[in-house]
């Protein structure tokens, strides 16, 4: 064989070789991107799954919070009016006045009173709440929203030795005059009746 | 005769690098993306460990509903009891 011949040969083999080579890395290497991508195309399934109903719930939970601020505002503004209100939220919230209610849109101009000025009220309903109010039997769906008892006990424990009955008469005052039971003549004891 | 040896000298000295520089370039650009695979795997497994708690959305969502009814019976309550503002 011609000695090209076998340098061809070589050639050739080398080139196989080198291609055989890298190759072979190169399957090794995509089956650990396959590897990979199984793993991360079964985190990414489980996060479509486990975030597929947060989308409704989110909503469901945004409405029910949504009305509940249109009925809270809306009780506060018909049961205090807008200033008292708007004052009273500003009170616990300060800077919240300048955002206003969402179903009002006035209430955002309306000028929020001092605290002082709805705190009165809002001492004396509250205490005729806890003394007076028939919350705890206007549930009947469920327990009371107030415990009669204890509010009672509380309103009870102002007094601990008892409420307090008719005080103790005080002595009559005396009679005088003409009419007087007891009689003192003019001058006695040394009395001056020059003044009288 | 001597085409022959140009032959295997085309091939030793022009072919096999350029099998060798094409083929390399494949395996190091493979080679380089398996970290970034293995880092959007373990990313991906730890997103959906962070959603685990998802399913609690049910159960704050029914207290939601519970609370907004309670805040609904009280409002009703207090809607009887106090006078509106003047």
């Amino acid at each position: 064989m011609p000695a090209a011949g076998v340098v061809l040969i070589v050639a050739v083999v080398l080139i196989i070789a080198a291609v055989v080579y890298y190759l072979v890395a190169t399957i090794f290497a995509l089956q650990k991107i396959t590897t990979g991508l199984d793993e991360a195309i079964s985190g990414v399934v489980g996060i479509i799954e486990k975030s597929a109903p947060v989308n409704d719930v989110v909503t469901t939970i945004n409405q029910n919070l949504d009305a509940g601020v249109d009925l809270l505002e809306g009780l506060l503004v018909k049961k205090a009016g807008m200033p008292d209100a708007v004052g009273l939220v500003e009170g616990l919230y300060p800077g919240a006045a300048a955002q206003g209610f969402r179903n009002f849109p006035g209430s955002a101009t309306t000028k929020a009173p001092r605290i002082g000025e709805v705190y009165t009220r809002g001492t004396l309903t509250l205490a005729r709440l806890g003394r007076e109010a028939p919350v705890a039997t206007a549930s009947p769906e469920g327990p009371a929203l107030r415990n009669p008892t204890y509010g009672s006990a509380a309103a009870r424990a102002l007094y601990p030795g008892g409420r307090p009955t008719v005080p103790e008469p005080l002595p009559r005052s005396p009679i005088i005059g003409t009419g007087s039971p007891v009689q003192y003549p003019e001058g006695s004891n040394g009395a001056d009746s020059g003044a009288v | 005769m001597a085409l022959e040896w140009i032959g295997d000298a085309v091939l030793l000295l022009v072919l096999l690098p350029v099998v060798v520089y094409l083929l390399r370039g494949v395996l190091n650009a493979a080679r380089s993306i398996v970290p970034s695979v293995e880092q959007i795997a373990a990313t991906a497994q730890a997103g959906s460990a962070d959603l685990d708690s998802a399913a609690l959305l049910a159960t704050t969502q029914g207290q939601v509903i519970k609370t907004i009814e309670a805040a609904a019976a009280y409002g009703g309550s207090l809607d009887v009891i106090l006078d509106d503002a003047p």
